[in-house]
């Protein structure tokens, strides 16, 4: 009973380590002051102002938005196409799902490095189309297995039913498997975009002040002025995080993990 | 092949190419970076066919010289002698001054005399033999820098001087780092998951989406609110002096503390999610058998709950190992300049000093390093090879 009560208080001190951190942030987004430090010297929605009229964070939100759609689509369309064709296969073959299950164990500045070199050989440093690309891999291994563990409910006798009736291949993939996987797929595609939203390392090698993300533009700002704005851009990425989450949840939540 | 099974391949073809191509492929030609040496080849390309050629004892004859002077002139102001001078300035020192002037001085035949005449340097074998080794295409300069090594003026590997010697240094830092961070994490997540995983229903749901938020928030996000509470006069410290805990701020920012601190926040999640999955499969009828075996409840903990919780703690382990040695952003940003971990480096050599020779031979170093780790534990625990097979 004992180790009941320990166990839970423990468990209490580490859910507050980790959401904690990230409420403090939150008044001082609100600090009228141009240091971060508390107490805050007033109240003020300066920092948000500067947010939503600075070129730069309204460049890196744009960036981010057009990069996280760009990669939740080709994402989930590859991953949803390539985790159905595992199943097809029977059992799960080992080569294409050790290829794309890579880019989890890589570590991200070895891939950021690596893609750095080969993308300045064909001109795809610097570009959004890079930045597209390689989110696009990082996402992939997510939606696949998200894909693949919803896929172990369904009955393949559907499969011959739907052929021997004459719906071609494509009419049976979009008929009747993707309304039984869709839950899943849209997970998937809901990481896909996060993940691409969130990433910093892959985009610090790829991306020029051009193509900068919300993260990234963070980082410069943190790095160069420790403009408060960051704050306001932290509470905002958070929210857009819990939006994501929520949906993630109301979609795949308890049939996930 | 079966329609069915050319179907199948058809399907994750997209994806596999995709990920050859824009993984796998950039992967093979960072590894090829760590060898590669082109620069002397593409600023100078007669003198370097003709340092192939030369038999590399004492100082080569005329016509080398005469390449070289007459290249190195023609080549002035251009980019591809400006990459050859930082190449040979990172093997020795001086080289860029010595070129520069080479480049800038007026020179008559017979080069063999003008050339020394201009900088003793070119009258020293060790000049030349150099130049020949940079001749070659390929160099394990960067990989033995990588370890502290050397090639010496004779082209033996020698060891680097001891204020050069930082990189074996970085290596076990980094490794020491990930150590302790994987095991931090472990030991604060384990007993949180077992708590976790006896929650009563709404209680977990709650429990769950708490631990998914910081996995979902970016992990700059995490990082930033890290920098602001540590801050000298941050929330920390203000709470601390609030509370009478010390009565003068603490250094918190850029100490070894705060990196650990920092990445244990950031790959909390990793720890807790596989080890719940794990225990919440686990039989709770267990617990009365044991009972009725007449095992104490710590027995009961110890002999059956551990060992079969243990598949979690392996696979979250290795991962939250592999995310650690690649940390770059939190020990960058938290950490002092005695906290840098080896991603750092890859970065500056990247970005700012421009040294992909050495970014790569790091980066090679580095995942050679982490595939050894978790090649090792997998292979000395048998648990974690049923789990990763």
């Amino acid at each position: 009973m004992i180790g009941v009560v320990l166990t839970r208080a423990w468990l209490g001190l580490v859910l507050l380590f980790l959401i904690a951190p990230l409420l403090v942030v939150v008044p001082l987004s609100f600090s009228s002051g141009e240091v971060l430090t508390l107490p805050m010297p007033g109240f003020s929605l300066r920092w948000y102002e500067d947010f939503f009229t600075s070129g730069r964070w309204l460049v890196a939100t744009r960036n981010s938005f057009v990069v996280g759609l760009h990669t939740a689509a080709f994402a989930t369309l590859l991953g949803t196409l390539a985790a159905f064709g595992m199943f097809l296969w029977g059992r799960v073959p080992r080569l294409p799902a050790g290829l794309l299950s890579l880019p989890l164990v890589v570590p991200s500045v070895i891939a950021g490095v690596a893609m750095y070199f080969a993308f300045a050989l064909v001109g795809l440093t610097n570009t959004l189309a890079g930045l597209i690309l390689a989110h696009t891999v990082l996402a992939l291994p997510y939606v696949v297995v998200t894909v693949l563990a919803s896929l172990q409910g369904f009955d393949r006798t559907q499969l011959r039913a739907a052929t021997s009736l004459g719906a071609p291949f494509p009419v049976v993939l979009r008929r009747v498997v993707l309304p039984q996987i869709a839950p899943a797929v849209a997970a998937g595609g809901l990481f896909a975009f996060a993940t691409s939203f969130d990433e910093l390392i892959v985009a610090l090698f790829i991306a020029g002040p051009e193509q900068f993300t919300l993260p990234r533009q963070m980082l410069a700002g943190l790095r160069e002025f420790l403009s408060p704005t960051i704050t306001a851009a932290a509470v905002l990425l958070t929210l857009v995080s819990l939006l994501l989450l929520a949906l993630h949840q109301a979609v795949w939540g308890r049939k996930g993990h | 092949m079966t329609r069915t099974k050319a179907l199948a391949v058809a399907l994750m073809a997209p994806a596999v190419v995709v990920v050859i191509l824009v993984l796998v492929v950039p992967l093979l030609v960072g590894f090829a970076t760590a060898v590669r040496d082109p620069e002397l080849r593409v600023a100078l390309p007669r003198t370097a066919e003709l340092l192939r050629a030369w038999d590399g004892r004492g100082v080569p004859e005329e016509p080398v010289f005469a390449a070289l002077a007459q290249e190195v002139r023609a080549a002035e102001g251009a980019q591809a002698l400006g990459a050859l001078s930082r190449r040979l300035n990172f093997e020795r020192s001086g080289m860029r001054g010595l070129l520069l002037r080479t480049a800038r001085a007026e020179l008559v035949a017979p080069y063999s005399m003008a050339l020394p005449a201009v900088d003793a340097r070119w009258g020293e074998p060790a000049t030349w033999t150099m130049l020949r080794r940079a001749s070659l295409g390929v160099t394990p300069l960067y990989l033995l820098r990588s370890v502290d090594l050397d090639v010496a003026a004779d082209g033996s590997v020698v060891a680097q001087p001891e204020e050069e010697a930082v990189f074996v240094k970085l290596f076990r830092r980094t490794l020491v780092i990930a150590l302790e961070v994987t095991i931090t994490t472990l030991l604060v997540a384990y007993p949180a998951a077992y708590a976790m995983a006896r929650l009563p229903g709404a209680w977990a749901r709650l429990a769950t989406v708490l631990v998914l938020v910081p996995f979902w928030v970016s992990i700059m996000v995490r990082t930033t609110a890290w920098f602001i509470l540590l801050q000298r006069e941050g929330p920390v410290n203000a709470l601390l002096l609030a509370l009478q805990v010390v009565d003068h701020p603490l250094q918190l920012i850029f100490t070894r503390v705060a990196v650990i601190l920092a990445m244990v926040h950031v790959l909390l999640p990793f720890a807790i999610l596989p080890m719940l999955g794990v225990m919440k499969r686990i039989d709770p009828r267990l617990a009365r058998a044991s009972a009725s075996l007449g095992a104490t409840q710590w027995q009961h903990f110890l002999r059956v709950y551990l060992p079969l919780s243990l598949p979690g703690v392996g696979a979250g382990g290795l991962m939250i190992f592999m995310l650690a040695m690649g940390f770059y952003i939190t020990p960058a940003l938290v950490g002092g300049t005695g906290d840098q971990m080896v991603s750092t480096f890859i970065t500056e050599y990247t970005t700012a000093t421009l040294n992909w020779g050495m970014a790569a031979a790091l980066a090679v170093l580095l995942l050679a390093m982490t595939a050894a780790v978790v090649g090792l534990a997998v292979l000395l625990v048998p648990r974690l090879r049923a789990r990763t097979a």
